[in-house]
């Protein structure tokens, strides 16, 4: 108590804001969730942490401490509004199976998923993937872009990930803000398609 | 008076259920009505009640400068989302705290919405 919390102004939302809608980035450790969210957020971004006990048997975690029982999440998120009414929030997911109680949370009214994949650990994203398509979440795969790697051609990495022929795939530069809402203008017309 | 964790809210008086007439008439029996992105914001006019716990005053204070989402009260006051989320649920409850509803689940996601984040990204970014 006695500490000040009401904070400047630019953190609140403007007061018309009526509709809150909220896009998924995910991704393997350290493919560029939060420089992509650091990139596009109007606000500097935040971390929540959530504490959840280990999911159940049956999931593979050779590197999980088998007595533990409970673990935090840390997930960092941005903000973006888009009009006088509507605000998007873009929500870096972890993607680790044992994670699924936190996917529940997060999936809840997702309009779908930006999928971060880096060229060179293609196959670190398919546990990541599988949980998006198992919460039935639409999805655009974002490959993004390293310093030093060699480039990939999307089609490459398109049989590689086993993609749908509709799923897009574009390059992404998370640390760019043009290229980041790229991907983001990609996957809300691929949203489109599907619900027109 | 009532326990926080008393699920019986159906039967309590009418002034408690006015806070809810904004979330388009949804029960909000527990912190699990509030999702990441729901929208609150203070009361002008707060209802005179008991002595609120500290952790309880603090979020009022954080939200009193207008509207923030449950995910963002959590990044702020550094408390568990789980924590908020119930931290939000009785102050609502209580009627200090009213939400703006969240959009439905993705299925049900109208094209008018991705139309509004597609304008709203290219306007910004395009």
């Amino acid at each position: 108590m006695g500490s000040r919390l009401a904070l400047d102004d630019g953190v609140y939302l403007r007061n018309s804001v009526q509709t809150a809608a909220k896009i998924l980035v995910v991704g393997h450790f350290a493919v560029g969730k939060t420089t992509f969210i650091g990139t596009m957020s109007e606000i500097p971004p935040l971390r929540t942490e959530e504490v959840m006990t280990q999911a159940g048997a049956g999931i593979d975690d050779p590197k999980g401490a088998p007595d533990k029982t409970t673990t935090t999440v840390a997930m960092d998120f941005g903000r973006l509004t888009l009009s006088e009414k509507l605000v998007l929030y873009l929500f870096g997911t972890p993607g680790q199976q044992r994670f699924v109680q936190v996917w529940e949370d997060m999936t809840r009214g997702a309009l779908g998923a930006l999928v971060l994949v880096d060229p060179q650990r293609l196959d670190e994203s398919f546990p990541v993937m599988d949980l998006v398509e198992h919460y039935g979440i639409p999805y655009a795969i974002a490959v993004n872009r390293f310093d030093g790697t060699p480039s990939h051609s999307l089609d490459e990495i398109r049989e590689a990930l086993d993609l749908l022929p509709e799923t897009p795939v574009v390059h992404c530069d998370a640390r760019d803000q043009r290229s980041s809402a790229d991907s983001l203008i990609t996957l809300v017309r691929y949203l489109q398609s599907r619900v027109n | 008076m009532t326990p926080d964790d008393e699920p019986e809210l159906e039967h309590e008086a009418a002034e408690l259920v006015r806070p809810y007439v904004i979330t388009n008439g949804r029960d909000l029996l527990d912190g699990s009505e509030f999702s990441l992105i729901t929208l609150v914001t203070v009361h002008a006019e707060p209802p005179r009640t008991k002595p609120l716990d500290p952790e309880k005053l603090r979020l009022l204070e954080l939200c009193s400068g207008g509207f923030l989402s449950v995910a963002e009260i959590a990044g702020h006051t550094r408390l568990p989302v789980g924590v908020v989320k119930i931290l939000v649920a009785d102050l609502a409850r209580e009627g200090h705290l009213y939400s703006r509803a969240p959009i439905p689940s993705a299925q049900l996601v109208d094209r008018k919405i991705l139309e509004e984040v597609l304008n709203g990204l290219q306007a910004r970014f395009g």
